[in-house]
């Protein structure tokens, strides 16, 4: 019987399967935040336990509120910096250096084909866009990572979802993914990896593939993983040329981690992306979606570009395109967050900061801030903000605050209008 | 072993994710006591008061994917601190349920029949369960009723149960 992708890697990073379809795994990465990490790192102090199962297998970044916005941040960011230094861990990213944590570790070239990846966030299913098995977790199961490098899971089934046709123009990675959790609803791949090909699929770049593995959690999935191929050997190419002869001795080795052709699936679905126009969430929850169309005229407070789901710099590239020669409403507030210095840097570079602002934005640091309503943008209550981000519950980016979800395109048509519009209207 | 018994709150919604549980502006505190204050604050449907519904309640009942959302520990945390070790509902989010046994507190599945007749039957009346953990079954009481319900539970969940969660569990055998 063949194997699906993650079939595949827990087979291959086997420890133990002590009770029934209980697996666990080797871990080859195991990524921290200084949200979730203090209070392991804290436990493992209590207990006698300061130490790492491999520092080089380690990386960690203060994300969600950086710089320290107060006195309690300020310690998260003390914990995880100093318990760093003890135990060597030597990719950890401070403030001036740091990003959104699922920005910044692929583009440091932490993620590989085939890698075990646990993280206590549970947007670390964007990993999965490298053909990895990149899984959320808590603080528990960070602790024991951290001490053992191990993590035990069910035995993973997988739902392949094939997206066939082409995208129309104005249309992108996030209405696809914004579309499919609305078909498949909140908890429709609780416990179950998703599998995403097909013609779309293979024709996205990795920065949207993230965008798209980001919210395979907000169907409740486990991970959303897309095969390797040659966008995935050329993005992680500054990093692994000195392991491969060549490209496609790279892609041949990552390939092995592409599903058998008789591999067995919970489920099959197929999706033809030719008439699928930009899409919002109008609800509380991410499968409460509507094309963008049918929510036209509906007024926002705020417009929020940015986060782990698109803040890289083809977003910013898109939402630029839209804003430039623009002016935003008078009546909205805009915050741009690029995700890392990096993409801060190409921005600056490309003269998409200067557009930004020109346009009335504010542009604020690399930071997760305004899209847990942490810092940097959080809603009063009853204000309303259309945002990048991907998730939409009450309260989400501040006490008693609204989100509408969606693309870049459409936040910055929404800027320019002051209210959800048709981003077709402010095609390039 | 944690403690399982006690009185029920009913939680008459779906889809009650973490931030609901506990909302990512406490999340700056490092301790679990911290959070007793906070839990359910942001929860809102009609029939539910935070300040008044939670005291003295050591077990929820409720409906499907509950914890769905952010993977934050800190919402069977602040269960914990509030007394509260055992969640019954229809079903979960992953990482919420693993991250209840983890901490060895139990987040045990029942058939939508079933929980749906508790709501007719229980969630008007002061209810309380005491939990055979030996035996999986949950003993009922409500007004002047008594009913048995079994459950089932892994071998590995009762396992971390047991242990007192996944530290300690995998501390012994990796
Ligand atoms: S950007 Fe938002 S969703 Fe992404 S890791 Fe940060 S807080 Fe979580």
């Amino acid at each position: 019987m063949g194997k699906t992708v993650a079939e595949k890697i827990f087979d291959a990073h086997f420890v133990d399967n002590p009770y029934g379809d209980i697996y666990v795994i080797k871990l080859d990465s195991v990524f921290c935040h200084e949200i979730t990490t203090p209070v392991a790192v804290n436990d493992l102090v209590a207990r006698g336990k300061d130490r790492v199962f491999d520092p080089g297998k380690i990386k960690a970044v203060i994300d969600h509120v950086t710089p320290a916005k107060d006195s309690k941040t300020a310690l998260q960011g003390k914990i995880i910096r100093e318990w760093a230094v003890r135990n060597d861990i030597r990719d950890f990213f401070d403030v001036g250096r740091n990003g959104v944590c699922h920005a910044i570790f692929p583009e440091k070239g932490f993620v590989r084909p085939g890698y075990t990846i646990i993280m206590g966030d549970s947007h670390t299913c964007t990993h999965g866009a490298f053909g990895a098995f990149a899984a959320g977790v808590g603080t528990t199961d960070l602790e024991v990572g951290i001490l053992k490098g191990v993590c035990a899971f069910h035995y993973p089934k997988t739902i392949k979802i094939k997206v066939t046709g082409e995208l129309p123009g104005g249309v992108y990675a996030k209405d696809v993914i914004l579309s499919i959790i609305g078909q498949l609803g909140v908890n429709g791949a609780t416990n179950k990896v998703i599998e995403f090909m097909g013609p779309v699929i293979d024709a996205m770049s990795m920065e949207a593939r993230m965008t798209l593995c980001n919210m395979a959690i907000e169907a409740g999935g486990t991970c959303g993983i897309c095969y390797p191929d040659m966008t995935t050997v050329d993005y992680l190419w500054p990093f692994i040329a000195d392991e491969y002869e060549s490209k496609t001795d790279a892609l041949n080795s990552f390939q092995e981690f592409c599903p058998d052709t008789d591999a067995v699936y919970d489920d099959l679905i197929t999706i033809d992306a030719s008439n699928l126009s930009p899409q919002v969430t109008y609800g509380y929850k991410p499968d409460t979606v509507k094309p963008v169309s049918e929510m036209h005229g509906t007024p926002v407070n705020q417009v929020y570009i940015g986060s782990c789901t698109n803040g890289r710099i083809e977003d910013l590239r898109v939402a630029a395109a839209i804003l430039k020669g623009h002016k935003i409403s008078d009546s909205v507030r805009g915050i741009v967050s690029p995700a890392t210095p990096a993409i801060f840097n190409a921005a600056l570079e490309e003269g998409i900061i200067k557009i930004f602002m020109d346009a009335g934005f504010c542009v604020t640091n690399p930071t997760c801030g305004a899209c847990l309503g942490m810092s940097n943008g959080v809603l009063a209550e009853g204000e309303v903000c259309a945002s990048t981000t991907n998730r939409n519950f009450f309260g989400r980016m501040g006490k008693g605050g609204m989100v509408h979800l969606m693309s870049p395109a459409s936040a910055a048509a929404t800027a320019i209008a002051g209210h959800i519009t048709n981003s077709k209207l402010y095609k390039a | 072993m944690k403690n399982f018994n006690g009185n029920v709150l009913f939680l008459d919604r779906a889809d009650i994710n973490t931030d609901e549980i506990i909302p990512a502006r406490y999340l700056t505190e490092i301790t679990k006591e911290a959070l007793k204050p906070y839990l359910l604050e942001d929860l809102k449907f009609n029939g539910f008061d935070p300040e008044k519904d939670i005291e003295g309640k050591s077990i929820i009942i409720t409906r499907s994917n509950f914890g769905c959302g952010s993977s934050r520990e800190h919402a069977p945390w602040a269960l914990e601190v509030n007394g509260i070790n055992l969640v019954i509902a229809e079903s979960y989010a992953r990482i919420f349920r693993q991250n209840m046994f983890n901490c060895g507190m139990m987040a045990v599945e029942l058939s939508s029949e079933v929980i749906e007749q508790l709501f007719i039957e229980c969630s008007n009346l002061a209810t309380t369960i005491e939990t055979d953990f030996r035996n999986n079954r949950f003993i009922v009481r409500s007004g002047k009723k008594e009913r048995e319900i079994s459950f089932s539970i892994s071998g590995f969940d009762r396992a971390l149960v047991e242990a007192g969660g996944w530290v300690d569990y995998a501390d012994k055998n990796y």
